[in-house]
Order: structure tokens, then C-alpha cells, then sequence
């Protein structure tokens, strides 16, 4: 049976980092947060075609404490933006934000007095996923480069210039 | 006890509800004043999501606006263009070929269907049934490969255009809506098998978040909600359009204007859609399906290389745009919310003057209040899934 016949001591050699970078990739928690359009196609993510649980990223928490992804769906307005802040403030460490679809990315289509342009100005991104809205493929993919990223990351001291993510302080 | 002490003051609680709430269907945000678990009053607090799209209409031409209602009730995408281009259509006084007129009912009332598996599983999932989300989502994706075999996009396709459509929908079009026609009744039986005798579903809906048709009536409601009531009002059959009237269809009515109510509302609706498909397909002829006026569109891309009036008219229209007016007018359609309306002001110009929108959704979250009030928290989830708003149509 699979494994097993591999280990057949049953005992693997690894680093801290690796098995804690491998445990935090393969069970990513995204916050059930959905603001436009691009909600309904992280929602059908998640349903029966797509099949996020592949990934290990389909417990969506309604509860930000309970998360560790935020995927930002959607168009952020100026009055929405504050609440972006408070519920990235309320996810507990490490966490990331993938920024879905082009009006979160940079405002999109939306280029006016009431869109945020772009919600990396309120809170760090790390994934941009494009399109409008992005195919479920195109969320998918954007989840599995969180994934690469995230096993890149270092338990002590940020030695990639990439992997450091401070909030902007606006 | 002495008699001046004074009882305990009576006090209420004031609670958030959102606007990052999983059951508020987006950014909607509720201010709920409780007597313990009794809700006593209902605030409905929006713009989270305004995006200011009636504006940016206005810096848009006409043609280029239509991706902006896309993203209003993004739901039924569909629907939304075909209330714009109609009012401009309306102005313009242009008359859309038999073949395109055919085709949007085929296509809206797809969205229609669409739209209503959304709004059941969704409303499914917030009082607690996780599977019905699942089905209806296996249904909707054959759907929206519809919107990508038309128009190349799943959720927004812009595929209507002032005059009819741009171009013709691909040969597999008829076959896959076919295929839909005899797969989406049994998959409908499937979702009935799951609630419609739920001893559970019965128990959080029936008497649930009840509406008399006379207060429906007062308080603007359209759709759906409204006959769930028992009044039978439908667009579709009071203000024809696209030939509507030449279809037979039935507008399902409710009698208690509870949430069980409009629910067997939208499920029949759903099955009144598929024969309205299944007659639009049969009535498909082939034919033009844009409107014969030369400013709407462009020439042929043939001739735009041979022909030096057909370059110069594409490039007019493609950079300029095409010019309305002076004129205003009001259209409405049947959307799955309920009488989603567009009132366009042309000066004359390429982009309109103003553009205003009626959304159903805004409309009936002014019902909320009513139906809350006196019920339990938790009824007030089974109330908001029931009006089936979408916040990108409230807020604009």
C-alpha cells in the first residue's frame, strides 16, 4: 500500500521547515469573504465541478480568526476598504491575501470616485490573479502559486525579498 | 420589596449583522435591535459596494456601457444588458430582427434558470443544507458553458448590442441547449426530492417571513417576491417585450407570502423558463440577427479591407461610437429579482446623458424590515435568502 512500502521504517528525515511549510500550504483556510462578482466564481470554486477540496483550500470560515487566506473577491469601495483592514487585522499570523479579479487587483473596470484602485493600498497582497471575473482554473492556478510561495518561506528571518510583506501604512 | 423600587428598565440590544456576514448574500450590513432573540427593528445599511455605475455610464458610449451592467446583478448578466439596450433601442426607435428577438428569450431565460440555482443554493446553504448548494452549482456550470460557447466569458458576457447582437451564436449552440432541455428536469426532481418535503426545510420557511399582497404591493415589490403573495404580476405578461406575448407560459403565484411560498415560485419559474426555451428553439429561424442600420454596426471585416467608406465607418463607430437622441426612455424586463428597469437620457451625443436604474434588489430590501420584525435571528437569514438580492444591483 502506497506509503508505506516506500517507508518501510516508517521514519523519514526532514527539516522543521519544510514539514511546517508543507503542513501550512496543504490546508489553507480562505476567510468566506465575497464582495462582487468575482464571489460567486470562488464560490463555484468550491462547488461541484471545480472542486477547491483538491487543493486542500475548501473550509471556507466564516470567521476570520479561523482563517489564514483572504481572498479578496471583488470591487473594494472606499466605504468597504476599512472593514478589508479590520478583517486582515482579525486573521491571526501567517496569513496570506490573494487579490481575485482585475477591480481588486487595480480597480478594474471601475476607475472613479467610489473604487478603491487596487486593494494592495489598504492591505499586502501576495497573489494577483487576473480577469474579470477570473475562470475558477485562473483561481485555482493563483492558490497554487500561493502554495509555491508558501513553501519558499522561512520559520527564522525573511532571507527572500519577496517574502516580506509589510502593511502599507495607510 | 419596597414599593418605590421600580422593575428592572426593559433593554434591547443592538446588534452588527455584517457586512461580512456569510447569509447576507455580499457586503450588506443589518443593524438589529433584539428583545433577547426577537427581532424588534431592522436597519438595512448599504453602499459597501457602490461602485457609482450610473456615472461612469455617462463617461461610456453606448456600447462600451453595456460591460457596466454586467456587473450590476451579475446573477443574470443577460438581463441587465437586454433592459439597457432596450431603453436605447426605445430611443433610437430601432426594430431587432426576428432571429436576435428569439435568441435573447432563449438566452434570458437561461439566465433566468441560472440566476435561480444560485438564489437555491445559496438560500439552501445559509439554513443549513450544504448538498442542494452542490447540485445547483453542477446544473449552473452547463449554463455558463452556454455564456462561454456565446460570448467566450462565463459570468459576464456582454453579448447583447444595441440592434441585436454582434454576431450569430456558434452552430452547437441549439444542440447544447437541447442537451440542457431534457437533463435540467431531472436535476430539478433532485432539488424537490431534497426540500420541497424536507421536514427541516418546511419547518425554517412556511409562515416563515410572511408578506401580505397588499403590503407587497405598497412596498414596490416586483417578481418573485411579490407573487409569493399571490399576485400575479410578471412583466413578461402586464409590458411585453421581445415578442413575449406570443409565447405561452404561466406566472406561477404563492398564496401565504411566506419563504416556502416564493420558493415553490422560483422552482415552477424554473420550469416555466425551460418551455419557453424549448419554444424559442423550435420558433429559431436562420436570419440576420443584427438590426439593418449601418451606424450600429460595423462593416464587415472583408470589406473593411477593400472599402474605404466601410474603413472609415468602423473606425467612427469603434472609436467614437454611435449617437442617441435627443430622447429619453424607460425599459423594463423581467429579470429573476423582479422589474429591473433602465431610463436612459440621450442628449444626442455618443455616451448618454443619464442613466438610471430601477434594481429589484433595492427595492425589496425594504421589505426586510417588515418581514423580520417579531421573528428570530435566525429567521432573518431564511428572509434575506428569500428576496434573493444581489448588494452589486443595490449599491450600483
Amino acid at each position: 500500500m502506497g506509503l508505506e512500502e516506500l517507508i518501510p521504517d516508517g521514519i523519514l528525515t526532514t527539516t522543521v521547515e519544510k514539514m511546517v511549510n508543507w503542513a501550512r500550504r496543504s490546508s489553507l483556510w480562505p476567510a468566506t469573504f465575497g464582495l462582487a462578482c468575482c464571489a460567486i466564481e470562488m464560490m463555484a470554486t468550491s462547488a461541484s465541478r471545480y472542486d477547491l477540496a483538491r487543493f486542500g483550500a475548501e473550509v471556507f470560515r466564516a470567521s476570520p480568526r479561523q482563517a489564514d487566506l483572504m481572498i479578496v473577491a471583488g470591487r473594494v469601495s472606499k466605504k468597504m476598504a476599512p472593514i478589508v483592514k479590520r478583517i486582515y487585522d482579525q486573521m491571526p499570523e501567517p496569513k496570506w491575501v490573494i487579490s481575485m479579479g482585475a477591480c481588486a487587483s487595480c480597480g478594474g473596470e471601475f476607475y472613479d470616485y467610489a473604487i478603491v484602485q487596487g486593494v494592495d493600498t489598504v492591505i499586502p497582497v501576495d497573489v494577483y490573479v487576473p480577469g474579470c471575473p477570473p475562470r475558477p482554473e485562473a483561481l485555482i492556478y493563483g492558490i497554487m502559486k500561493l502554495q509555491e510561495k508558501i513553501d519558499r518561506s522561512k520559520l527564522k528571518g525573511e532571507t527572500d525579498p519577496a517574502m516580506i510583506s509589510e502593511a502599507p501604512d495607510a | 420589596m419596597p414599593a418605590t423600587e421600580t422593575a428592572p428598565e426593559f433593554k434591547t440590544i443592538t446588534i452588527n449583522m455584517g457586512p461580512q456576514h456569510p447569509s447576507t448574500h455580499g457586503v450588506l450590513r443589518l443593524v438589529i435591535e433584539l428583545d433577547g432573540e426577537t427581532v424588534v427593528s431592522l436597519k438595512p445599511v448599504m453602499g459597501y459596494l457602490h461602485t457609482g455605475m450610473e456615472k461612469i455610464m455617462e463617461s461610456k458610449t453606448y456600447t462600451k456601457s453595456i460591460t457596466v451592467t454586467d456587473r450590476m446583478d451579475y446573477m443574470s448578466p443577460l438581463g441587465n444588458n437586454m433592459a439597457y439596450v432596450g431603453a436605447v433601442e426605445k430611443i433610437l426607435g430601432v426594430d431587432v430582427p426576428d432571429r436576435a428577438k428569439t435568441l435573447r428569450i432563449i438566452l434570458l431565460e437561461v439566465m433566468r434558470i441560472s440566476s435561480h440555482l444560485v438564489w437555491l443554493g445559496t438560500h439552501a446553504l445559509d439554513l443549513g443544507a450544504m448538498s442542494v448548494f452542490l447540485y445547483c452549482f453542477r446544473e449552473r456550470e452547463k449554463l455558463l458553458d452556454l455564456n462561454d460557447m456565446i460570448a467566450g466569458s462565463r459570468m459576464t458576457p456582454s453579448y447583447f448590442r444595441v440592434g441585436g447582437f454582434f454576431q450569430d451564436v456558434p452552430d452547437e449552440f441549439a444542440p447544447a441547449v437541447r442537451k440542457f432541455l431534457t437533463e435540467f428536469p431531472v436535476a430539478l426532481r433532485e432539488y424537490q426530492n431534497l426540500l420541497t418535503k424536507n421536514r427541516i426545510w418546511m419547518k425554517r420557511t412556511i409562515g416563515v417571513g410572511t408578506l401580505s399582497a397588499g403590503d407587497a404591493v405598497d412596498l414596490g415589490c416586483t417578481g418573485p417576491t411579490l407573487r409569493g403573495s399571490g399576485v400575479s404580476f410578471d412583466v413578461r405578461k402586464a409590458m411585453p417585450y421581445l415578442g413575449y406575448e406570443a409565447y405561452e407560459f404561466e406566472v406561477p403565484t404563492g398564496r401565504n407570502g411566506d419563504v416556502y411560498d416564493r420558493y415553490l415560485c422560483r422552482i415552477e419559474e424554473m420550469k416555466q423558463s425551460l418551455g419557453l426555451i424549448q419554444q424559442g428553439l423550435d420558433r429559431l429561424r436562420p436570419g440576420p440577427v443584427r438590426a439593418p442600420n449601418q451606424y450600429l454596426f460595423p462593416a464587415d471585416r472583408s470589406d473593411v479591407k477593400l472599402g474605404m467608406e466601410e474603413l472609415i465607418y468602423h473606425f467612427k463607430i469603434m472609436s467614437e461610437g454611435f449617437r442617441v437622441g435627443p430622447g429619453d426612455a424607460y425599459f423594463s424586463v423581467e429579470s429573476p429579482k423582479g422589474e429591473l428597469g433602465f431610463y436612459v437620457v440621450a442628449d444626442g451625443g455618443p455616451k448618454p446623458y443619464r442613466v438610471r436604474v430601477r434594481p429589484p434588489s433595492f427595492i425589496h430590501l425594504q421589505a426586510l424590515e417588515q418581514m423580520c420584525i417579531g421573528r428570530m435571528v435566525a429567521d432573518v437569514v431564511a428572509c434575506i435568502g428569500t428576496i434573493d438580492i444581489v448588494l452589486g444591483e443595490v449599491d450600483r
